[in-house]
């Protein structure tokens, strides 16, 4: 089953679950999607619980959160997370922190989900991976899957949550392939880090994108220079399962980060503050972090792919760390 | 780019060394591998072969001097190559060293020099190791951020690592970028460690006295002691702690002995006259023969018996002691044993014993009878499992038949290594000896 159908079939679940739950935003309905992630749902459950809205950003972002503090579970999808920065001030300033600011009184669950981070030559204002700015505010959590399982199992649970989640998908692995349990009752809790692979001397922490990629990468050079990686995919970068990245840091002494969003203030400078906090003691060598380019993400295909994270220069990272 | 030679660790113990003399002088071309010096060690004299290729461009610790372990004592590189700015950094790490080493009771320099060709141990362990502990060498470092104030560069576990080993990262070469130690090299230093540590029977325990100094205590002096005086205090603290030692004394009745001794000798030259110490040996070796778990070795899941009787004799030397070996004494004559003894002491006291001339003795014999020393104990020398102590053979009144009677007694006293001797065995053995000290005929049989 392909991510694309993994998030379908949990969508169709929680709503047969859950009447309160409904999905809301551009194209989700008639059209199905803009990647087919909403495909036959406006004909099961009808225009009251699969609902077109304008091209209108901040307007449906503050009717979910509206929804949420009426008691409705909202699934508010974004064309792409491009697209949110027209309704940070929603998400930021209301579902964040209504909450805390109702005195417990408003909880909001509610789950924004939609493609993040670079697509085919779609260029800098829609190639962006917003996790380092959403994972910064308070009362937010926030999801990456990198398989169908974890796709399906995640936003089950991100549905259930009666907080708000920022559920980030990739537009290039809508159609990766991968064994999905057919459970109706299978979730995966948020803030469980998942080891994609076993290894002892260097630990590659990735997400969404960067997982396969780090999978591949960790082949090439367990055959080319006998180093054995380990992978760990937080699955949720917040809450940060940090525990298990230490665990795997004082096995290997050695860790890179891949990431497809900027570096600066990032996530991987997050991770790697947390490590030296935690694990300082068990570091060999300075941690390396692979980011996208600091730069507005090019047109052209070859400068795209010099820009983005992929396996040679993993494997570079990989190989520096080890002294090799 | 010139490198560093760093004064390498030679020996497990050693904590400085001694240039005894370079091999190779300024402007030499010098190959890896190739020995460039002998350096005096707190063990022995070794020889030290440079990591590079090269000109060596610079001696900076010249023959006769000391340096601690990873000092730097000389330059390697290309031909002509301009070392100023490593000269200038050694010598400004040597100016904050120096100012360590101002402290007085370190600065009371002692007759140090000495040590010079004083090639000795009086120890199990192979004279060589054939793995130097240590990369002798150090890439000089370039980067701005590294130069000058000496400070090395190592990954928090590789520290930890170290820590928890013992391991003096200064001992180490970090193969990292810039020279950072990492995790690999503590790994590798550990790995030869353990090499060298399977070639030692005992690690050395270190003795840890500590006084209180009352204000009014008596003034003293204190002198640096000497590489011999500190193997011989390694030793004799080895063999005090882990051995179980006790004592067994026996007094023997040596007319007959006396009366062989002057029948030998009315035969003899001046110079090839035998000692009664002599004599003492060859019994002690044939009775050995008789007893073996006397002539044996304690090793951690074995008893190592050994054929013949290699007899270690402790002789007196300036500032010191060293025990030459007679090997197969069982097999030897009384004049050979005696020949050798006179060349083995002589040299000893010319201080130019090989190390195999003075260790891997499986029984000892220190005899102070020329003190007049009556009855002492002596330590063991270790992996031996015993050592006879003799004194002086005085004529005595004895009672015999109820009659007093003269005769020439002399106490022996045998220290035991209780983990291969046990009481009776021990008390046998001396029996046998006395029995052939008493009627030296039996010696023959």
């Amino acid at each position: 089953m392909t991510i694309r159908d993994a998030l379908n079939q949990a969508l169709r679940e929680e709503m047969l679950r859950d009447e309160n739950v409904f999905i809301m935003g551009e194209e989700v309905a008639q059209y199905e999607g803009a990647y087919k992630v909403t495909r036959g749902l406006w004909r099961e459950f009808g225009d009251k619980r699969v609902i077109d809205t304008p091209i209108s950003e901040l307007g449906f972002a503050g009717i979910g959160v509206g929804a949420a503090m009426a008691g409705l579970r909202p699934v508010i999808e974004f064309m792409t997370w491009n697209f949110s920065i027209l309704a940070a001030d929603q998400i930021i300033n209301h579902a964040a922190k209504m909450l805390y600011m109702s005195g417990g009184q408003f909880k909001i669950p509610i789950v924004f989900r939609g493609p993040n981070g670079s697509a085919y030559q779609v260029s800098s204002q829609h190639s962006q991976a917003l996790e380092a700015m959403y994972s910064n505010f308070p009362g937010l959590k926030v999801v990456m899957p990198s398989t169908p399982a974890d796709a399906k199992g995640l936003l089950k649970s991100a549905i259930r949550d009666d907080n708000p989640v920022i559920f980030l998908e990739q537009e290039r692995m809508y159609g990766m392939k991968g064994e999905v349990p057919d459970d109706t009752d299978f979730t995966i809790p948020l803030g469980v880090a998942d080891v994609k692979r076993q290894g002892n001397d260097c630990t590659i922490v990735a997400r969404s994108l960067t997982v396969p990629l780090a999978l591949q990468a960790a082949e090439k050079i367990e055959k080319e220079y006998g180093v054995s990686c380990e992978v760990v995919d937080p699955r949720t970068i917040k809450p940060l399962d940090i525990e298990t990245i230490v665990k795997s840091v004082k096995k290997t002494n050695r860790l890179v980060i891949v990431e497809e969003s900027h570096q600066f203030c990032g996530v991987a400078a997050e991770v790697t503050a947390q490590v030296i906090e935690k694990a300082f003691d068990y570091l060999d060598a300075p941690i390396k972090r692979i980011s996208t380019a600091e730069a507005p993400m090019p047109y052209a295909r070859n400068l795209e792919a010099a820009a983005l994270p992929d396996v040679p220069k993993i494997i570079e990272a990989v190989k520096q760390v080890c002294y090799l | 780019m010139a490198s560093k030679i760093l004064m390498p660790k030679l020996s497990p113990t050693m904590e400085e060394g001694q240039i005894s003399r370079w091999l190779k002088k300024e402007g030499d071309e010098v190959q890896a591998n190739e020995t460039i010096a002998e350096v005096d060690t707190d063990k022995a004299t070794m020889e030290m072969t440079s990591l590079e290729s090269g000109v060596l461009l610079k001696i900076l610790v010249p023959a006769g001097a000391n340096a601690k372990l990873g000092q730097v004592i000389a330059i390697i590189g290309k031909k002509d190559e301009d070392i100023s700015q490593i000269l200038a950094e050694i010598e400004s790490s040597s100016t904050s060293q120096s100012a360590d080493t101002s402290k007085p009771e370190i600065a009371a320099s002692a007759p140090e020099t000495k040590t010079e060709s004083f090639k000795t141990e009086i120890a199990t362990q192979p004279p060589k190791l054939e793995v130097p502990l240590v990369q002798q060498t150090e890439k000089a470092r370039s980067d701005d951020e590294e130069k000058g104030d000496g400070r090395l560069f190592v990954s928090p576990i590789a520290a930890r690592m170290a820590a928890e080993h013992g391991i003096d990262l200064r001992n180490v070469r970090g193969s990292g970028p810039g020279g950072r130690i990492i995790k690999r090299d503590i790994e590798q230093m550990l790995l030869k460690a353990e090499r060298v540590e399977e070639k030692e029977l005992q690690k050395p325990q270190p003795l840890i006295t500590q006084m209180l100094e009352a204000p009014s205590a008596s003034a003293y002096r204190e002198e640096s002691i000497t590489p011999m005086r500190k193997t011989i205090a390694t030793r004799l603290t080895q063999s005090i702690g882990p051995i179980p030692t006790f004592y067994l004394t026996v007094d023997i009745e040596m007319d007959n002995a006396i009366n062989l001794r002057k029948q030998i000798n009315e035969k003899l030259n001046d110079e090839d006259k035998v000692s009664l110490n002599d004599i003492i040996v060859k019994a002690a070796a044939m009775a050995l023969m008789k007893h073996p778990f006397v002539n044996s070795s304690y090793r951690d899941d074995k008893i190592r018996f050994y054929e013949d009787a290699d007899i270690g004799v402790a002789v007196a030397i300036e500032d010191g002691l060293i025990t030459p070996v007679i090997r197969k004494a069982n097999k030897k004559g009384i004049t050979e044993i005696s020949r050798e003894i006179k060349q083995l002491a002589a040299r000893a006291r010319e201080k130019k014993l090989q190390p195999e001339e003075y260790t891997g003795a499986t029984f000892s014999i220190s005899n102070l009878g020329m003190f007049g020393i009556k009855q002492f104990t002596a330590l063991i020398n270790p992996p031996e499992a015993a050592i006879l102590a003799v004194g002086a053979a005085t004529e005595t009144p004895v009672v015999r038949n109820g009659n007093i009677e003269i005769h020439s007694i002399m106490s022996v006293t045998m220290s035991c290594d209780h983990r291969v001797i046990d009481g009776a065995t021990g008390a046998k053995f001396l029996q046998t000896f006395k029995q052939m000290l008493e009627n030296p005929i039996l010696m023959l049989l």
